[in-house]
């Protein structure tokens, strides 16, 4: 999932400078799972910039809807209604979530209430951490699940560097040393041959933004489009 | 005139409300059914007596309870706000108080975000036999919201609602008349005499 903050309210208040009515816009989907942009946290944070601007005696009208994604076209269609009566749009997705809700709404100003940190899990209540890189070529089938790319400080892919230190980073010494992890991980699994295999240097050019994907059971109608 | 009403009455004269009233702070209370709604209600059988205004929330735990709950008491004018709950280990759902800590530790953040201090919002641990300590508890945070002066809100949420609360607290809807023992006859019940209060309101003649 994809894992965002909050950004500070003094910024987000800034946003609103001049706007007499906000449409604060929740996405439902991760941000809503790591306790961000979600129905409640939209809530939370409409409270927040209503009570700011009565101590502040600005008249600011504050509203809030939460749709079911911010990344799908489909789930904007009601906003649409009523998106003009707002001066402005305060969305509370993900990156990916403003700029497609900014697309759709092309005529009013969206802006980011969040920062949108990384694609993690949750380690527990409250605790997030990155997983993934999004590097459009998966090796974890040889690194025993354990992703050198996102995990190691310097991207080795061929073992450790010289500064593993007792299972830390050298770069980070409160953090796990990835290649420690993979080989521990490995052992484990009696794949320890694994190890053995060289790995190329990283093709990076598939790896290149802006990414597009057409799924492949969509390519044909998608070139015949006229 | 006891010691602390005394001092209240000292303190409440900076501040005087719009509609001309001295300052008397509003504290709002939410208790958690199992160990501090008990703790007040010995409070009152022990014949303590505390500040008459704390309003008590009781709650089935207060592990319920959520920030937005704690902000809206603040936008509706509470100058204070305690959560009262189990001792640690005695919670009836094992960790409802323990949520609760670290809710209204994040409250506290928000409403320090917001601008307002976070004093006004206080978790307390209560147990059930602890009726002094609930009449002490209310007594401090009355005393702290006396000291700290009204909630800035109060006034915004004074004129929202017509400068009156929202809802009497001791206000309920007109009883419908009693029927029991009343003879109704045919032409009262044709005049629609006998009105009967339903949820959606008065229906002549039903």
């Amino acid at each position: 999932m994809i894992v965002a903050k909050r950004k500070p309210l003094e910024q987000i208040e800034g946003f609103l400078e001049g706007a007499e009515r906000v449409l604060v816009v929740g996405c439902g989907t991760c941000v809503a799972v790591c306790m961000a942009g979600g129905e409640k946290e939209v809530e939370i944070l409409a409270e927040q910039l209503r009570m700011r601007a009565k101590l502040a005696g600005r008249r600011q009208q504050i509203d809030e809807v939460t749709v079911t994604r911010q990344c799908d076209r489909e789930y904007f269609a009601p906003l649409a209604a009523c998106v003009d009566q707002y001066d402005l749009l305060l969305s509370t997705a993900c990156g990916a979530g403003v700029q497609f809700l900014a697309e759709r709404f092309d005529h009013k100003p969206v802006l980011p209430a969040l920062n949108t940190l990384f694609i993690g899990v949750a380690e527990g209540p409250g605790v997030w951490s990155q997983r993934c890189t999004a590097c459009a070529d998966c090796i974890l089938d040889q690194t025993g699940g354990i992703c050198p790319m996102t995990m190691c400080a310097k991207n080795l892919l061929n073992g450790p560097c010289g500064g593993t230190n007792h299972g830390k980073c050298e770069v980070d010494g409160t953090k796990d040393c990835a290649w420690t992890l993979i080989y521990r991980r490995l052992e484990k699994l009696g794949r320890l041959d694994l190890l053995k295999k060289i790995q190329l240097p990283k093709d990076y050019s598939v790896a290149t933004k802006p990414a597009r994907f057409t799924h492949e059971a969509f390519q044909k109608a998608e070139n015949q489009e006229p | 005139m006891n010691d602390t009403q005394a001092s209240h009455a000292a303190h409440g004269a900076g501040h005087e409300l719009e509609t001309g009233k001295a300052y008397e702070p509003k504290v709002v209370a939410y208790c958690c059914t199992y160990c501090a709604y008990t703790a007040a209600d010995l409070a009152g059988s022990m014949r303590l007596s505390y500040s008459p205004q704390v309003r008590i929330i009781k709650t089935l735990c207060t592990g319920k309870i959520d920030a937005l709950l704690l902000l809206k008491a603040f936008e509706e004018g509470a100058d204070a706000v305690f959560v009262a709950g189990c001792n640690i280990g005695d919670c009836h759902f094992l960790e409802g108080n323990l949520r609760a800590i670290q809710v209204v530790a994040h409250a506290k953040h928000l409403l320090a975000e917001i601008g307002l201090e976070p004093e006004r919002l206080e978790f307390f641990h209560i147990p059930a036999s602890a009726g002094p300590l609930f009449a002490q508890r209310a007594n401090q945070m009355v005393e702290r919201a006396m000291a700290l002066g009204p909630n800035p809100l109060r006034f915004s949420a004074h004129e929202k609602y017509g400068k009156k609360l929202q809802r009497e607290p001791d206000s309920h809807p007109a009883l419908p008349p009693a029927r029991f023992g009343r003879l109704v006859t045919e032409a009262e019940r044709e005049k629609g005499a006998t009105p009967v209060r339903t949820p959606e309101g008065t229906i002549p003649g039903a």
